[in-house]
């Protein structure tokens, strides 16, 4: 069976033939084909099972609406679920398989569900998992999620790769049909800066589907010949294989680009897909019209489809997709779908019209006030039932039906700032509202002027008129003759009188009856029906069935469609991967890393690192014959206690603050006072949120008359700056303070220990005796004639510096110490033993400025000046933070040495009922040797 | 969003950090000002379906902070303004 | 043990490194001192004319712009940064204390950064990969703070083809990383 239903005609390259083969079967296409239009060709119409029933099923569409033909495309880490066959282009080696069935989709198990229809209506989960409640976690739960859900992932990691930009443009123009090549073209010709995005990869829209004429040309041709123009243009960028897939505010557009879908594998280095944030000026919205159909009894059947899609498949694609075809239409486009089949030599049994007026079509059965009110076929349509306007009915033999019951404007994106569409009583449809997103008007079907005239000439108004707004001039140059017929409608939502079920939305499996059902319940406001009955939900989100629900509620209430109101359109448009959204940023590219001076260094040494926020710093640095990383941290902490250890604290926040009124600055910010701190001094800082809890602390040191530099902890570099910025510019604007981070800039080395000076004092140029360099020094020396920056601070209880040379100098400067070091056994320690020391020492670190504590809670209520105006210094003396019984820190051990606690353990009195009133505090860091903890008195 | 920048010109408001209302400028002096007034200055603030004058801080630019007046329900930005300069005309000043 | 302390570069070598990618050049600079300057309060006409006298040209908003010995790029009101060559300029504050005396706050900044120069016959594809600059429309001598992959950097446009980005210096792997990412994805 080789492309058995493939005709004369169509835009595919007949020259090359594409292998492919779908679900294990091989099958052959051409370049230009989509996955479904060569299945199709090759008479294969079964494609999927729907979501509850599992109910056989085949395009409905041939475009991104569709909701039944989902399939697994490509296999192993690359398979993708739930991938629209109707926009899955053709390449050689497309391999795709069927999805919710098995063992096959010809014999489905959980197609019994069909069966047990009555039991699966509107609201089912709600109603049958309700009781007992012991049954949800171990009988419910594991029953729906296996049931649920449409395709299956490989929990494979994706191999492709994904990008991410930024494109700017005066007029991004959405869609490439005939209104949005018009419009294109018209602000092209301009010089606008124009983008022109489709999610097509042949731009032209229905003109590729249609045989309609623009001036002299076909209009695929005419649309070709204005691609052709715009590409010559360099103010145009076009953007074929491209969904806008969101309006966001001012102008910003989010588009995907399929770069390599259309490929086996994305070339080396190439992106899948790129996720482009389009800055636009104006933005028109031509993304044309999407047919409806009218629900009518087993209307889901394989073979039945929109009648637009079926004209579709034969003048793009060049298929018949059956070799009988009927037409169910209740307005003038249906004929057009009869007339073209026919053409193009396709056998139309019959055109079923629900409308009793206007002309019949010459030579064609064609039914006036008829409608089809059934259908057979258990795994592709057979035959159809008719009733004729006189009552009788007649089934005849059909092996695809083409249904239309009118086009709705594509008002989608004009949704997403909540505008709701209005109705338009001539179209029978919803057109685009008041209140869309300020900068997006629309053009062409999607406005609702539904010929091709109308598309060319608003296409060009609005146009016209975006780019007056930008202070632009566009030129109405005259457009070429196309049709411009009338619209001829009557409305016909869904055919009465059965006892089975209408389809309304096939992928949810919501029919007719759902909707009945959901009004009789009392779900009758269009927010309810769509969450009761799963109405327009999942990958399709309703672009087809909504309205039809709308109407059959509206039938229900007794009021028209636009009283019973429609729910609107949110981004994304169509389905977006999770890793288009990602990017890049997965794995270890998730976020960039900082690397400290001495990296190289500790990398050498075989250091253990561990992530810090974005740096890597060095945890512990394990010896030969260690085995457990208690042995390398206890060793540092114990060489360092013993004679000197050295650590590298560059990731240290340093924020270099100058002005006049730097030290009346600094008396703001921090609850304690640095005003009067002596030139060549450092001090410790306590820094207070408004609401009077710990926000940081770290040294500052007084560099100069009006010099000084702050040091902050790690995790709070970025927030203790914006903090500073804030007072300085918001709330006392007149200071002179000028701020600038230097954390980067210089290389920053504690050398802790009683051996700290007598190291130092090796590599020091100047003098650094006791005397010449006290406690809590601070001032510029050189190491080797390098300039540096030495401050006598210490962290971990011992004598102890932290020494400084610019950033290109740290890895000669660990270096030296080490060399230094030798004499003293002196040793480098990582993170670990870092906080081993410190909570020996009795400092807070994070685990205790977690937000909630006060600098009375950490001990360090003295530093509090009430002397001077300070950022929280008011709000800490409010009475729950200022209670004498509130929370301590202390230190505690461990009565048995060999008792292990976990931070975030509580304490309780031996016995004592583990409730909230016993609570004796908890642990909240934990040292290698001596545990620390906050407990209340 | 678009933050229309008074310096910079218009900037994606993903630059920015915001910090939240306006009227978190208007910072008693913690030497005058009691518990009570610090209270109500930091806790109690309205939130308007509709215009609003919030902080914004450009981090990813000129670090300037901006009060820009914003929709809350359309997001239309109608005003941006250095956070300097209206401080300055609050009488903000050392 | 009174030798001078070795230099290496962002990336952790002796020597800068140039990566070449199709047409995009990306070089490694290590022979640029670098310092902020921010006017004090008051004090801008001062420092107008202690820049001029030094034939330091202060550009204005996100603009950068270059003069014999000394080049600048704004970064915030009252504030630049300034370029100067490394060899002749390493103790950058100290040339620059005495003409601004204090009338400026003058801040070291050399290693502060890693500094790329980028170069291809046209930068746009590559630019509109990296940040959300408009950069084919704007002009050379446009200087901003730019985000490249999380990572906060200064972008100096010299010309349509040759750009130059600082970026935080402990970041320069990752940095590089991301621009040798972008550049390949457009081979």
């Amino acid at each position: 069976m080789s492309q058995s239903n493939r005709i004369a005609g169509g835009q595919i390259d007949r020259s090359q033939t594409f292998r492919f083969t779908f679900d294990g079967v091989p099958y052959q296409g051409h370049p230009g084909d989509t996955l479904a239009s060569a299945l199709l060709a090759n008479g294969v119409r079964l494609m999927g099972r729907s979501f509850k029933y599992h109910r056989p099923r085949g395009p409905l569409s041939a475009g991104s609406e569709e909701p039944n033909a989902l399939v697994h495309l490509r296999s192993g880490a690359r398979q993708e679920p739930n991938t629209r066959a109707t926009v899955a282009e053709l390449f050689d080696g497309l391999t795709a398989t069927s999805q919710n069935a098995w063992p096959s989709v010809k014999f489905d198990a959980l197609a019994i569900n069909d069966r047990f229809n009555s039991f699966f209506t509107a609201g089912f989960y709600y109603k049958t998992f309700m009781w007992p409640a012991a049954f949800w976690e171990k009988v419910y739960e594991p029953i729906i999620r296996r049931a649920a859900g449409l395709g299956s992932l490989t929990r494979q990691e994706d191999p492709d790769e994904y990008d991410k930009g930024f494109l700017h443009c005066d007029l991004l123009v959405i869609g490439a049909g005939p209104a949005g090549l018009s419009a294109a073209l018209t602000a092209g010709r301009a010089g606008a800066r124009v983008i022109l995005a489709d999610e097509d990869f042949r731009m032209g829209g229905r003109l590729n589907m249609e045989t309609l004429t623009i001036g002299d040309a076909a209009g695929a041709d005419w649309a070709a010949g204005v691609v052709a123009e715009l590409a010559s243009l360099p103010n145009v960028r076009l953007m074929p294989r491209t969904t806008i897939i969101g309006a966001f505010d001012h102008g910003i557009y989010g588009a995907v680009e399929r770069v390599s879908d259309h490929l086996a594998t994305p070339a080396a280095g190439k992106p899948r897909q790129t996720l482009w944030r389009i800055y636009s000026s104006r933005a028109i919205l031509a993304a044309g019209a999407i047919e409806r159909p009218i629900a009518f009894e087993n209307n889901d059947r394989p073979g039945i489809m929109m009648a637009g899609s079926l004209r579709a498949y034969a003048n793009r694609w060049g298929v018949a997709v059956g070799d009988r075809v009927a037409i169910f239409t209740n307005n003038e486009d249906g004929l057009r779908t009869a007339t073209d089949l026919r053409a193009k030599g396709v056998d139309v049994i019959a055109v079923i019209d629900a409308r009793t007026d206007g002309t019949l079509l010459p030579g064609i059965r064609h039914l006036k006030g008829a409608e089809v009110i059934d259908s057979s076929g258990r795994l592709a349509l057979k035959t159809i039932t008719i009733r004729k306007a006189d009552g009788k009915t007649e089934t005849v033999r059909a092996t695809a039906l083409g249904v239309t019951g009118g086009w709705n404007p594509n008002v989608n994106m004009t949704s997403h700032h909540r505008a709701r569409p209005v109705w338009d009583e001539g179209l029978q449809s919803f057109i685009p509202g008041d209140g869309g997103p300020p900068g997006l008007i629309v053009a062409g079907a999607a406005a609702g002027h539904m010929s091709t005239h109308g598309a060319l000439a608003t296409g060009q108004a609005q146009a016209i008129a975006a780019l007056e707004l930008l202070g632009m001039k566009a030129k109405a140059d005259t457009l070429p003759k196309a049709e411009d017929a009338p619209i001829s409608i009557t409305p016909k939502w869904y055919v009465t009188g059965g006892k089975g079920r209408s389809w309304i939305d096939p992928q949810n499996d919501v029919t007719v009856k759902d909707v009945k059902l959901a009004h009789k319940e009392n779900f009758s406001s269009v927010e309810h029906l769509k969450r009761y009955t799963t109405l327009g939900m999942a990958t399709d989100q309703g672009k087809t069935g909504n309205v039809i629900g709308l109407a059959v509620m509206a039938g229900l209430t007794g009021q028209t469609i636009p009283e019973t109101g429609t729910t609107i359109y949110r981004p994304p448009y169509t389905p977006v991967a999770m890793g288009t959204l990602a990017g890049r940023s997965r794995g270890k590219d998730f976020k960039p890393f900082r690397l400290t001076p001495s990296h190289k260094w500790a990398e050498e040494q075989g250091a253990v690192f561990v992530e810090v926020g974005m740096w890597l710093r060095a945890q512990w640095f394990p010896r030969p014959g260690e085995t457990h990383w208690r042995q390398s941290v206890d060793r540092e902490v114990l060489a360092t206690r013993k004679s000197v250890g050295i650590c590298d604290v560059t990731t240290l926040g340093k924020i270099d603050i100058q002005g006049t009124d730097a030290g009346a600055f600094l008396d703001r910010v921090y609850a304690n006072t640095f005003s009067t701190l002596a030139v060549g001094k450092c001090r410790y800082g306590l820094m207070l949120r408004e609401d009077g809890m710990v926000f940081d602390d770290g040294t500052t040191a007084r560099m100069g008359e009006a010099e000084y530099v702050m040091t902050t902890t790690t995790a709070n570099a970025v927030t203790v700056f914006r903090h500073l910025e804030y007072c300085r510019q918001v709330l006392w604007p007149d200071m002179d303070v000028q701020l600038i981070s230097t954390t980067e800039a210089w290389a920053q080395f504690s050398v802790a220990g009683p051996n700290a000076r007598k190291l130092l004092e090796k590599i020091v140029d100047q003098d650094i005796s006791d005397d010449a360099f006290p406690y809590m020094g601070a001032g510029e020396i050189t190491i080797g004639g390098t300039r540096g920056r030495l401050f006598r601070i210490s962290f971990s209880g011992e004598l102890a510096y932290e020494i400084a040379v610019p950033t290109r100098y740290g890895d000669a400067l660990i270096r030296r110490l080490m060399e230094a070091g030798q004499e003293f056994d002196a040793i480098v320690y990582g993170t670990e033993a870092l906080g081993v020391m410190r909570v020996e020492k009795g400092h807070v670190a994070g685990n205790e400025l977690n937000g909630q504590s006060t600098a009375l809670n950490m001990g360090l209520g003295k530093m509090v000046s009430k002397k001077k105006d300070s950022i929280g210094m008011v709000l800490s003396q409010r009475e729950g933070m200022v209670d004498p019984n509130g929370y301590r820190i202390v230190g505690v051990k461990p009565v048995d040495p060999k008792g292990q606690l976990t931070a975030g353990s509580h304490f309780l009195e031996i016995g004592a009922e583990p409730v909230m009133a016993n609570d004796g505090g908890w642990l909240t860091s934990k040292s290698t040797r001596r545990i620390w903890a906050a407990i209340s008195p | 969003m678009i933050i229309n920048h008074p310096i910079l010109g218009p900037r994606d408001s993903q630059e920015f950090v915001y910090l939240g209302d306006a009227s978190l400028m208007t910072r008693p002096d913690g030497m005058t000002a009691g518990i009570e007034e610090f209270h109500d200055w930091l806790y109690n603030r309205d939130n308007p379906a509709g215009l609003h004058r919030e902080l914004w801080y450009h981090e990813q630019g000129d670090r300037s902070w901006l009060v820009v007046t914003r929709n809350t329900v359309t997001h239309e930005i109608t005003s941006v303004e250095l956070a300097r300069d209206v401080a300055r005309k609050m009488g903000r000043s050392k | 043990m009174a030798d001078t302390l070795h230099a290496l570069t962002a990336l952790g070598h002796a020597a800068p490194e140039t990566v070449e990618i199709g047409p995009y050049r990306i070089t490694e600079r290590f022979d640029v001192a670098l310092a902020s300057i921010a006017s004090r309060k008051g004090r801008d006409k001062d420092v107008e004319k202690a820049a001029k006298a030094e034939n330091l040209p202060l550009p204005g908003p996100a603009a950068a712009a270059e003069g014999a010995t000394w080049a600048s790029f704004w970064v915030a009101p009252q504030m630049w940064i300034v370029e100067a060559p490394f060899a002749s300029h390493e103790d950058i504050v100290s040339h620059l204390k005495p003409a601004f005396g204090d009338a400026a706050s003058i801040t070291e900044q050399t290693d502060a950064w890693v500094r790329f120069d980028l170069a291809a016959p046209d930068l746009v594809p590559l630019m509109e990969r990296l940040c959300n600059v408009d950069f084919s429309k704007a002009a050379a001598g446009f200087a901003s703070r730019v985000v490249v992959e999380h990572t906060s950097c200064y972008l100096i446009k010299r010309g349509q083809g040759e750009v130059t980005l600082y970026g935080p210096r402990s970041s320069a792997r990752s940095l590089l990383h991301a621009l040798e990412t972008a550049a390949t994805s457009l081979l």
